[in-house]
Formats: structure tokens, sequence, C-alpha cells
């Protein structure tokens, strides 16, 4: 009974990291590109849950000052994920735009095929 | 709890699916996913961010790719149980870190007793803002935001580049074809 309530508080761990290695298997097992971004953008918001998650009061209320409310969430987390985020497109867009020079310069963005290109010359 | 669980099962769906244009309509659902599960854990301003830039911004950069390139993907050739073996060591054994944190939505967690009700104590006669996150954001850590601004730049400048200097290359080839 105990270990059900300690598995039922630390879900969200259990969930967070689970797509956290989702986003980690998609990198390192699929060959093509644009599902690795894919997987490294899971990856990131599997981290942004992670700096959320303890952040959270069970009766706590948004971080908005508010003469009704006495407790508020630790805005904090909520800072430095806004910062992730915006940084985490960033990244996307780069890495694409890189995906796109790729398929012009081998036509193909699989990464067992520009391997074999490679090796043919 | 439900919309935790609905995200692993959408995770899944994409390791799953093979269509490229499948995989970037589930990454949007997921984007969504995710900003209701931030709004549960009281962050509306990140839900509001991951909601805009996650599912509207990244969507439609990606389907701006999948127009320029194929759209399945291969059938992949490759042995797969040592990512398998990789991840689920590694996921193991974040697990087992996460045994001993306290457990979820504890108001006396360490997280809470640090700087955080400094911020909360103080941050409306300081800043006039009420809205912690954003007086947390741009008056204590502008440099910060700065900071981010101008890596959002730098990425904007090299995909600008990657994506112009590709064209001149193709024009020079066309040039060359025609003389020829």
């Amino acid at each position: 009974m105990q270990a059900l309530n300690n598995f039922i508080a630390h879900y969200n761990y259990v969930i967070t990291i689970f797509l956290m290695i989702t986003g980690l298997y998609i990198m390192v097992a699929r060959s093509n590109m644009v599902k690795k971004l894919i997987g490294l953008s899971i990856f990131q918001t599997s981290v942004y849950l992670l700096y959320l998650e303890p952040g959270k009061i069970l009766g706590g209320t948004p971080p908005i000052i508010d003469k009704a409310f006495t407790v508020y969430s630790n805005p904090l987390p909520h800072v430095l994920i806004l910062t992730a985020i915006v940084v985490g497109v960033a990244t996307l867009a780069l890495g694409l735009a890189l995906v796109v020079r790729i398929n012009e310069a081998y036509g193909s963005i699989e990464e067992d095929e520009i391997f074999k290109k490679d090796r043919e010359q | 709890m439900v919309l935790l669980t609905l995200l692993a099962a959408v995770a899944i769906a994409i390791v799953r699916q093979r269509s490229l244009f499948g995989v970037v309509l589930l990454s949007g659902i997921y984007s969504f996913l995710i900003a209701s599960v931030m709004i549960v854990l009281d962050a509306i301003d990140v839900a509001l961010t991951e909601a805009s830039v996650g599912a509207g911004v990244s969507v439609v950069i990606l389907l701006a790719t999948l127009h320029l390139i194929k759209t399945t993907e291969a059938a992949h050739t490759r042995a797969s149980w040592l990512p398998i073996f990789v991840s689920l060591g590694v996921g193991g054994a974040l697990v087992w870190g996460t045994l001993t944190l306290p457990p979820f939505g504890t108001p006396d967690a360490p997280i809470h007793r640090h700087v955080a009700p400094y911020y909360i104590e103080n941050a409306l006669r300081e800043t006039n803002v009420p809205n912690i996150v954003s007086a947390v954001l741009a008056d204590y850590r502008g440099y910060d935001t700065l900071g981010e601004t101008v890596v959002i730049f730098t990425a904007g400048i090299g995909v600008m580049m990657l994506l112009r200097g590709g064209k001149r290359r193709r024009s020079e080839d066309d040039k060359a074809e025609d003389a020829s």
C-alpha cells in the first residue's frame, strides 16, 4: 500500500522520464533527420516538465499577486523554462535549415544513405 | 494524471509513425497536451508560450521543411536493441534518482524555501508588476532575456545564411548547365 502511494506521488516524474527516454531512443535509433529533431524536441519538453513539476504546490495558484490568494506556486522554474522554450525553437529552426541543405547536397535525409554516399566518394 | 498518460501514448505514436507528415501533426498534438499539463502545474505563462511557439511556430517550420524534402521515412535497417538497452538503462537510473525526491505538490519542499519566497513577497513592492514571472523575467533577470534574444538573432542569421547560400549555388549550377 505504501509502495503504491509512493508510486502515485512520483507518477509525474515516471512519465517525464519515460518521455525523456523516448526522445533519446528516437534520436539514437532512427536515421531520418527530421525525426531525430522531433525526438530532440520531445527530450526538451520532458526537461521543461522536470523543471515545472517540483514548483507546483497543491492548492496553490499561478504566481500573479492578488489579495484573494496567499499560496502561490514557485515562479522561478517558469522564468527559466520560458527562456528554454524560445531557445529550443531557435535550435529546431537551425537544425531544419541544416536538414534542407543536406537534402540539397546529398538528395537524402536518411543518415545511412548519406554515410554510404560519403564512403563511395 | 490522465493528461500525462495521454502524453506518453502520443510519444509512442510518434516513435511508430513512419509518415513524416503524421509525425509533425502528432508533435502539434503533443505540444498542446504539454501546454495543458503546464496549466495544471500553474505555469500559465509557460503554457501560453508553449501553445504558440511549440504548437504554432514549430509545426509551421516543420511543414515548411517537409515541403522541401521527401516525406516518408525509410524502413530502418539497423538493429535496435542497443538503443533500447541504453534508453532503458538511462531511464532506470533516472527513476531510481527520483525515488528520494519530495512527493508531488508538497509546500515545504527545499525548492520553495530558497529565493522563491523573496520574489513572492517583494516583487510587487520593488517592481510594481503583479505577475511575478514577468517581474523576474524582465526586471531581476533582464540580462538573461537579452542573451536569449541574442540566441534567437544568431539562429535567424544562421538559417538565412544556410538557405540563401543554397539557392545561390543552385542558380550557378543552372547557369553552368545552360552554358554546356
